[in-house]
C-alpha cells in the first residue's frame, strides 16, 4: 500500500478505482472488468508521468521526504555484503541518527556512513527523525579516519532534514562537530563520494557532502534552509514554502547546472518509493562507476581535486 | 518686511544650521540604559563604561582600533557573481544588497585588512553583522580564501572576527558551499603552520560557527556573545522550554570547553599579539615602541597616548 501525497490525489482516485473493480470482479466471476481496469491503470500511469515530469520544487521536497522512500539502512542491506555496523564516538554516547560502519561494495571494502530517518514511529524516535546530535558527526569523523588510515573509500548517504536543535547538543558543541566532519572529508586521501538520497538539510548535510564526488537522486533536495524555515524568516510567514522552495533553487536539477553537484541519478517512474529495487540498481551503479573512476588517482591527487572542486564551486550561474 | 527679517534672521539662521548637530550624540546601553556621550562610547570602543556591555562596532572601527595607529591596508577580495540565484523574495536580492551598502558604506559583509599589531604583522579579518546580518555568502567565503592564501604568502598570523547570522538564504546553496571553502581556507593556514585565531563575538550563528568559526587554534570570545548552531528560539520551539538566559552566551561556552577564552574587547589587542608572537617562535611585543603619532588621527593619538603611559608604567 502506497501512501499517496497531496499532489497525488487525482493518482489515488484513479488507482483505487483500478483497484475496487478488480476487487468487485473477484467477488463475482461473472463480470468481467478487466478491460476497465486495464483502460484505468493506463491512465493512472500517464497521469503519473505527467505529474513527475515537472515536479515543482515544493513537489520535490514532498516526494524527497515521502515515508516510504527507501533509506540508508534499505541502502546498506541492498547493496553492500558484511555490513558490519561500528559504534559510538567514543567520548559520549552513540548517535542512532547516523549509521555506519565496514562494508564490501562487491569484494571492495569501504566505510559507509549516513543519516537514518527510520521507517515507523518506534524507529524514527530511536534515530530522531535522521536530527544527528554532536556524537553523530564524531562517530562520522572516527569511521572516516579509520577508513583514511587504511585506505578504504568512503561513502557517504545523506538523508537529513538538518542537524538536531536540541539544548544537549548545543551544549555539547554541535557547531564543532559539524565542522570537524566537513574538515576530515576535506582531509582524506581516499576517495569519497556523498549520496543525497532524500533531504540534504543545511549543515547538518554538508558535514558528509565534501566529497570527491556529490551526486544526488533525481528527486532529492539539498538547501541551505528547509523551504519553511526560509519562508518564516523572509516572508514572515512560513505557509510561503512553495515560493521559497521555488527561490531556494534546491533541485537536483538546478544544482547540477549551478556546478554543486557532479550527477544526477535517475529515479523509477513515480520516484523512488514506488520502485525500490530499481532505485538500489541505479544507486548501485553509479556508486560502482564513481569509486572505479576514483581509484585511478593518488592520495595527493583526491585531497588536491576534492579541495580545488569545492574552490571553483560559485563560478557559475544558474544562465552558464 | 524690514532689514531684520532680510539680514539678521538668515544670519543667525545659518550660523546654527552651519553647525553640524550629530542627530545622536548619546547612546542608550541597551543592557542597564545609562546614556553615553558619543565620544566616550568610541574612545571606550563601543563598550558601555557602566555595565562593560559589549556594543556592536562596525568593521572599520575594529579595524582601526585593533592596528598600530589605525593604519591598515585592505587586501583585495575576488567579486564574485551577483545575484547568482535571481533570487527574489519579498524584494529582490540585489535591492536588498544596496540598501545594505547604503547603510553601512561598505560593499560586503567582511573586510579583510593587512597590518600591525604592535609592530606584528598580521592579516585580519572581520565580519560585519551590520551588513545583512553579517551573513556569509560567496563574497565572505572569497574574503575568507583571500584572507589565507595573503597570510600565507606572507608568513603572518590570521585572526578573524566572526559575527554573523549565519549563512545568507539569498545565495541558496552556494552560501551552503562556503562551509567547505572556509574549511580549506583554514587547511592551508594549518598546512603552512601558521596561527589562526578566532575572535568570536555577538552574535556567532548557524553555519558560520559550525565551519571556520569553530576550527581556530585559539578561540577568544567578547563577554555576553551568543554562540550557537541553533539559535535559542528554534531550540525552545523544538523542546518546548524555556532557556536560561545564559544558554550559548561565551560565559556558558567556555565553561563546556567550546572556546579558550573569554576577554574584555579593550584586552584584545594585547592579547592577540602576545598569542600570535609566542605561536610565530617571536620575542615578546615591545608595547610602547609603536609608530609617532598622526595629528589629525584620533585613534593614532589615543594609541600613542596608551604606549605612553605604558612605557611610564614600565619606567
Amino acid at each position: 500500500m502506497i501512501n499517496y501525497l497531496d499532489f497525488e490525489k487525482p493518482l489515488a482516485e484513479i488507482e483505487g478505482k483500478a483497484e475496487e473493480l478488480r476487487a468487485l470482479a473477484r467477488a463475482n466471476e461473472e463480470m468481467d472488468v478487466e478491460k476497465e481496469a486495464v483502460a484505468l491503470d493506463k491512465k493512472a500511469a500517464d497521469l503519473l508521468v505527467s505529474l513527475y515530469r515537472d515536479l515543482t520544487p515544493w513537489r520535490k521536497c514532498q516526494v524527497a521526504r515521502h515515508p516510504q522512500r527507501p533509506h540508508c539502512r534499505d541502502y546498506i542491506a541492498a547493496l553492500f555484503n558484511e555490513y558490519t555496523p561500528l559504534a559510538g564516538d567514543r567520548n559520549f554516547a552513540d548517535d542512532h541518527a547516523v549509521m555506519g560502519g565496514l562494508a564490501r561494495l562487491g569484494d571492495r571494502p569501504v566505510v559507509v556512513i549516513g543519516h537514518e530517518k527510520g521507517h515507523d514511529t518506534k524507529s524514527r524516535i530511536e534515530r530522531n527523525f535522521g536530527m544527528a546530535r554532536p556524537e553523530g558527526y564524531r562517530k562520522a569523523v572516527r569511521l572516516m579516519d579509520l577508513a583514511d588510515r587504511f585506505g578504504l573509500p568512503v561513502v557517504a548517504l545523506i538523508d537529513t532534514t538538518g542537524a538536531y536543535p536540541g539544548k544537549g547538543a548545543e551544549e555539547r558543541g554541535q557547531s564543532e562537530a559539524i565542522a570537524r566532519s566537513t574538515e576530515k572529508c576535506l582531509q582524506l586521501k581516499v576517495p569519497m563520494i556523498s549520496i543525497v538520497i532524500g533531504e540534504g538539510g543545511s549543515g547538518g548535510a554538508v558535514a558528509f557532502a565534501a566529497g570527491n564526488r556529490v551526486a544526488m537522486l533525481e528527486h532529492s533536495v539539498y538547501s541551505v534552509i528547509s523551504p519553511e524555515g526560509c519562508a518564516s524568516i523572509l516572508w514572515k510567514d512560513a505557509t510561503k514554502m512553495r515560493e521559497a522552495a521555488e527561490a531556494l533553487r534546491l533541485t537536483a536539477q538546478d544544482l547540477h547546472k549551478l556546478g554543486v553537484i557532479d550527477h544526477i541519478i535517475e529515479e523509477p517512474q513515480g520516484g523512488a518509493q514506488r520502485d525500490k529495487e530499481a532505485t538500489m540498481a541505479s544507486v548501485g551503479a553509479a556508486i560502482e562507476a564513481m569509486l572505479d573512476d576514483l581509484s585511478k588517482k593518488s592520495p595527493q591527487e583526491l585531497l588536491k581535486d576534492r579541495r580545488q572542486k569545492f574552490l571553483d564551486i560559485g563560478a557559475k550561474g544558474l544562465a552558464a | 518686511m524690514n532689514w531684520i527679517t532680510n539680514y539678521v534672521r538668515p544670519t543667525i539662521n545659518s550660523l546654527f544650521s552651519r553647525r553640524e548637530v550629530p542627530d545622536n550624540l548619546w547612546t542608550k546601553c541597551p543592557e542597564c540604559g545609562t546614556m553615553l556621550f558619543h565620544r566616550e562610547v568610541k574612545a571606550n570602543l563601543n563598550v558601555c563604561s557602566s555595565c562593560d556591555h559589549h556594543m556592536a562596532i562596525t568593521a572599520r572601527d575594529r579595524l582601526s582600533a585593533l592596528f598600530d595607529g589605525g593604519i591598515f591596508t585592505e587586501v583585495a577580495v575576488p567579486e564574485p557573481l551577483a545575484d547568482p540565484l535571481q533570487f527574489r523574495d519579498q524584494k529582490k536580492y540585489p535591492d536588498r544588497m544596496k540598501a545594505a551598502q547604503k547603510k553601512t558604506s561598505e560593499s560586503e559583509a567582511m573586510l579583510v585588512a593587512e597590518g600591525e599589531i604592535c609592530r606584528t604583522p598580521i592579516i585580519a579579518a572581520v565580519q560585519d553583522f551590520s551588513f545583512l546580518g553579517g551573513s556569509m555568502g560567496m563574497y565572505v567565503g572569497n574574503a575568507i580564501i583571500a584572507a589565507a592564501e595573503r597570510a600565507v604568502e606572507m608568513k603572518r598570523p590570521l585572526v578573524l572576527f566572526s559575527a554573523a547570522g549565519g549563512a545568507r538564504m539569498q545565495e541558496g546553496i552556494l552560501s551552503l558551499m562556503q562551509m567547505p571553502r572556509t574549511t580549506i581556507a583554514v587547511q592551508m593556514l594549518k598546512e603552512a603552520r601558521l596561527p589562526y585565531i578566532v575572535v568570536l563575538t555577538h552574535p556567532t550563528t548557524g553555519g558560520v560557527t559550525a565551519s571556520y568559526a569553530m576550527l581556530g587554534d585559539v578561540h577568544i570570545a567578547e563577554p555576553n556573545a551568543l554562540i550557537c548552531f541553533a539559535g535559542p528560539r528554534v531550540i525552545e520551539q523544538t523542546i518546548g522550554e524555556k532557556l536560561p538566559p545564559e544558554f550559548q552566551r561565551s560565559e556558558y561556552l567556555i565553561d563546556h570547553g567550546m572556546l579558550d577564552r573569554v576577554t574584555h574587547r579593550k584586552d584584545l589587542r594585547d592579547e592577540l599579539v602576545t598569542i600570535c608572537r609566542m605561536l610565530m617562535g617571536q620575542s615578546p611585543a615591545i608595547r610602547g615602541d609603536l609608530p609617532a603619532p598622526d595629528a589629525s588621527d584620533a585613534s593614532g593619538e589615543d594609541a600613542a597616548a596608551k604606549a605612553g603611559a605604558e612605557n611610564a608604567a614600565a619606567e
